[in-house]
């Protein structure tokens, strides 16, 4: 199911790359995306530490844009 | 549920193409402690971060962390006793940028006394389009051995893979989004039918014995987990000096377990000098195909679990935070330093896995009330950047 939903997005990425792309954001015009606040993952070492509670505690893993490791948490 | 589904199709067709600049990581440290309390079981312990950047195309960094634990949680209680444990954990990591590509190599070891993993990772970023779209992939080796306290004689060996992609898309001047695919595969290595590697050796499930009362056995999983993952996150900025973060994910694996989670996330800086963060996270999962709270009899099945993790459940997070910007000067060397405080709150409500520490004169077998989790976990952190 997840499988066939990542191949639909890249198909749709796909027919996008086809035609030519400028970038609509200029470089003078991200200074709100380049403020701390629009930060993912602003802290982490905060961050990695929350992800291995949510991993310790959930049997769901990945997805989150996190490296991981082995952590013994079974 | 639906409406994650639509949420992330959505969110997919109008990304249309996939965020960032290459650029090095900030130089900083990072001190963190952190502490866990809930379902009996207390976890705390420090956490450091330095990252450092050699010249202008090399960043480099080092993370040590210590989980100090002390655990008469619901398991233990049931058929073990109390233990205290330590785990520690080293990570190096390195980051070469060339042009607009980011190359990254990480080693991870954990280490206590009766588990011990191994874990190498790499990966490529690249960035396109004027740096308005970032697609990385990344791929990490794991290599785990599984060992028991009472026994040292046992060694489970586990092998562990994990393949990534990942995109990002700046897709207007106020609006971040990312996109991140896992698919992960854990393979005991060398053992026999009756062995396994991927659950807790000391856990047992529980069965009928035909007379009202049940007994225990050792818990017996599969030899392989296969899991994919697909997870969108989202920041907006909002209309004043704030922003708000969206997180979906899907998950499922080859042991029929099926979870969503969504997350709300709101960042309110005020006065400079600080930050506020409020969260909310929902999470719910389908439970394993060979879980049960109570099997009808003793090897009723090849595999058996009754590990609350792999039970049906739902949970939520509240989370709320503060950063505190210290005021340059104050602390010398670094250009910039913060204190930070955060604390998460998890509710977790399982469907299928009852507190058997009951007493089985108040309540018949497989009649116990259903078992609920509270935990508190705190973070509190220094950082600087230099």
């Amino acid at each position: 199911m997840i499988l066939r939903r990542l191949l639909f997005i890249v198909l749709l990425f796909s027919l996008v790359a086809c035609s030519p792309i400028k970038p609509w954001v200029k470089p003078y015009e991200r200074q709100k995306i380049a403020d701390e606040i629009m930060s993912f993952e602003r802290d982490p070492i905060a961050d990695s530490y929350l992800h291995h509670v949510y991993d310790a505690r959930e049997a769901a893993r990945g997805g989150d844009g996190a490296s991981g490791g082995g952590c013994g948490c079974n | 549920m639906a409406v994650i589904n639509r949420l992330l199709l959505l969110a997919f067709v109008l990304l249309g193409n996939i965020v960032h600049a290459a650029v090095l990581p900030d130089e900083r440290i990072d001190l963190l402690y952190h502490g866990y309390d809930g379902g009996g079981a207390q976890i705390d312990g420090p956490s450091i971060l330095v990252r450092k950047n050699i010249g202008a195309s090399v960043s480099v960094a080092a993370n040590y962390y210590v989980d100090m634990v002390s655990s008469a949680s619901i398991d233990v209680q049931a058929t073990a006793s109390p233990y205290s444990e330590e785990r520690k954990e080293q990570g190096f990591s390195g980051q070469y940028l060339i042009d607009r590509s980011t190359i990254k190599l990480g080693y991870t070891s954990s280490k206590e006394n009766d588990y011990d993993a191994s874990t190498y990772s790499f990966g490529i970023d690249q960035s396109f389009f004027g740096d308005l779209t970032t697609v990385g992939f990344g791929v990490s080796f794991g290599e785990d051995v599984v060992g028991q306290n009472t026994d040292p004689t046992y060694k489970r060996d586990l092998q562990r893979r994990k393949y990534s992609i990942n995109a990002s898309q700046i897709v207007t001047k106020n609006l971040l989004a990312s996109l991140s695919f896992d698919s992960a595969t854990d393979q005991c290595l060398n053992l026999t039918q009756d062995e396994s590697c991927l659950n807790n050796p000391y856990r047992s499930v529980r069965y009928l014995t035909g007379t009202g009362g049940y007994l225990y056995q050792s818990e017996r999983y599969p030899h392989t987990r296969n899991s994919d993952a697909l997870g969108l996150r989202a920041i907006y900025y909002l209309p004043y000096r704030a922003s708000v973060r969206v997180e979906a994910r899907q998950f499922s694996d080859s042991w029929g377990i099926d979870a969503d989670n969504i997350e709300l996330r709101y960042l309110h800086p005020y006065d400079e000098q600080w930050l506020f963060e409020v969260k909310y996270r929902i999470y719910s999962q389908s439970g394993a195909d060979f879980y049960a709270d109570l099997f009808p009899y003793r090897d009723a099945q090849n595999f058996l679990a009754r590990d609350k993790e792999l039970s049906e459940f739902s949970s939520t997070t509240i989370g709320l935070g503060v950063t505190y910007k210290i005021p340059a000067g104050v602390i010398p060397w670094f250009d910039k330093s913060t204190a930070n405080l955060y604390w998460d709150r998890f509710d977790i409500d399982y469907d299928d896995f009852r507190d058997a520490r009951v007493s089985p004169t108040d309540f018949a077998a497989g009649a116990e009330p259903l078992y609920n989790l509270q935990a508190d976990v705190f973070r509190f952190y220094l950082s600087f950047w230099f």
